[in-house]
């Protein structure tokens, strides 16, 4: 049997490609921008407090709605001076420790947890791997899956694999309109299996990436919608749809205890299974 | 010793005669039969080169003599995306490696001790975790949790399985789940680490252990060397990435020869 390979020019410039290329937009708000526009009254918490700080993860308390939230963002920043403290978005193991810290007082205090998830992936590098990036996310996992409150996850931009997964393990996912969310960039997918990475639209084609790929799973719950010209200067309409999808979403978990949410939460994972095409 | 069975005298069954196959010692470099290295624990009878152990080999070396039992062994992916050119590869692993995916999972004993044990196989895909490795896994921990039961599971992979995309991603946050049951129950969840253990495989279940031993020298790491490489411009450390070098860093407990995991295992389990 001959596989069918489809070819990158057989495809016009295919949707899911241009979810990815609009996730990743310049002047596309980051959490910093959801934050500052979500609450008033946001004290950010920095350092893990063993081995630095990571600007590519902000964390913070902060009120949304009437209710006091621990924010887990990953940022990927604007300025290139800010790019380049940020990592680009690509969080080391000091920004996952510094989420955990932020998990672990969410607990101790009761409050729900929001995660804004938008990054490549987690950082490659010696020192990354020195200090076990993949150990980090490991346990980062873990502990959000335990975490007795109720967890909120929305992928305002990028979901580059495991880095963004350590925030995505949650109660309810939302995506907005123009995200993505893959085990491998388009790209990297492109060189590693077709051998050519200019077929990285094919890639993001067949990987199934995109927000209407992740309900048709049942991986994720809502899609937000964003008003044509969504940018940093246009963003109040999807500011104002994100809020009331959590106040929607605080509502209905708010009735579970924090033993109930949790046993839910491994339920709804395990029950995921039985995929096919 | 007659040299060719008196059964096979035609030309077609004259074909049908295996080849031999050798393996290559990227140790020492020389060519050696494989049943030869697969029967002396996967280990170059030249230099001691720690080949890489297909499952069922491995299960041989850990359980004691006729006590495992599998579990799910019909269990295959469904190639839930519809991924070019994937069923052929898929095919290609089975056929070659005689498994339907790239993990064995069951309940055995090891030195007397009864446990759950999953062994990933480096040998199919690269021991990359899809949705059927993970379910296999996911399946086993439940089956666990239920009797009462520690489990093992011994990782080898490249990572997550990139044709079964955001489903095998998934995989990890199931996993986890499955796995905090346990620990919710009590359980002892023991993690070895082989040649090689890398991506999302090391970012879950693999670093989750509650000991975490590892073989010699295998490459344990999230990011693949050669991605790491096109990072900088010096070379990578000597031990960068090794077992050796985790333990120096405090990313695992032990370092066992493969001579003695058996032993070590029902030493550990007997602790618990
Ligand atoms: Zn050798």
């Amino acid at each position: 049997m001959q596989a069918y390979i489809p070819q990158a020019d057989n495809i016009e410039i295919s949707a899911a490609w241009k979810k990815v290329q609009t996730a990743r937009m310049q002047n596309r708000p980051q959490s910093r921008d959801y934050i500052n526009a979500l609450c008033q009254d946001f004290f950010e918490v920095k350092g893990d407090r063993c081995l630095g700080d990571d600007d590519a993860i902000v964390t913070g308390i902060g009120r949304i709605n009437e209710t006091v939230f621990t924010i887990i963002g990953q940022q990927k920043g604007i300025t290139i001076e800010e790019k380049k403290a940020c990592s680009f978005g690509m969080a080391n193991p000091e920004g996952y420790r510094k989420s955990m810290r932020a998990i672990r007082q969410a607990e101790k205090f009761n409050r729900p947890i929001l995660t804004l998830i938008d990054t490549p992936g987690a950082f490659c590098g010696i020192k990354a791997e020195e200090k076990g990036q993949g150990t980090v996310i490991a346990e980062h996992l873990q502990l959000i899956a335990s975490a007795k409150v109720p967890v909120i996850a929305v992928v305002l931009g990028e979901g580059g694999s495991g880095g963004a997964l350590a925030l995505a393990l949650s109660d309810k996912l939302a995506l907005l309109e123009n995200s993505y969310f893959s085990v491998i960039s388009p790209e990297g997918c492109a060189s590693i299996l077709f051998k050519d990475s200019s077929k990285a639209q094919l890639a993001a084609e067949s990987l199934c990436l995109t927000p209407d790929d992740l309900i048709k799973f049942g991986i994720a719950d809502d899609i937000i919608k964003e008003k044509p010209g969504y940018s940093r200067e246009n963003m109040a309409y999807t500011v104002y749809k994100v809020k009331q999808k959590i106040k929607e979403y605080i509502d209905e978990l708010s009735s579970y205890s924090g033993e109930d949410l949790v046993k839910r939460r491994y339920e709804k994972l395990l029950n995921m299974k039985g995929f096919n095409n | 010793m007659k040299l060719f069975d008196e059964n096979i005298n035609t030309a077609k069954d004259l074909t049908e005669i295996k080849k031999p196959e050798f393996l290559k010692c990227s140790e020492c470099g020389r060519e050696i039969l494989k049943e030869l290295v697969h029967s002396n624990l996967s280990t170059c009878v030249y230099c001691g080169y720690l080949f890489r152990v297909p499952a069922k080999n491995r299960i041989d070396m850990i359980a004691d003599k006729e006590t495992f039992i599998e579990i799910g062994a019909e269990k295959t992916s469904t190639d839930p995306l519809n991924f070019p050119d994937y069923p052929d590869k898929l095919e290609k692993a089975k056929e070659a490696s005689g498994m339907n995916e790239a993990i064995i999972t069951g309940i055995c004993k090891i030195g007397g001790y009864k446990a759950g044990l999953a062994v990933m196989d480096s040998y199919f895909m690269m021991g990359s975790m899809g949705q059927m490795v993970g379910e296999k896994i996911t399946d086993l921990a439940e089956e666990c949790t239920k009797q009462n039961l520690p489990l093992i599971i011994f990782s080898a992979s490249g990572g997550a399985r990139m044709q079964e995309g955001i489903i095998s991603l998934l995989q990890m946050s199931r996993t986890t789940a499955a796995l905090n049951r346990m620990h919710d129950a009590g359980l002892p969840y023991l993690s070895v680490l082989t040649n090689p253990t890398t991506g999302g495989v090391t970012a879950s279940f693999a670093m989750q252990g509650d000991i975490i031993i590892s073989e010699p020298k295998a490459l344990i790491g999230f990011a693949g060397p050669r991605v790491i490489q096109q990072t900088v411009k010096d070379k990578l450390p000597e031990e960068f990435q090794t077992a050796e070098f985790l333990l120096k860093q405090g990313m695992i407990d032990r370092i066992v020869e493969r001579r003695e995991l058996r032993t070590v295992l029902a030493q550990i389990l007997s602790l618990h």
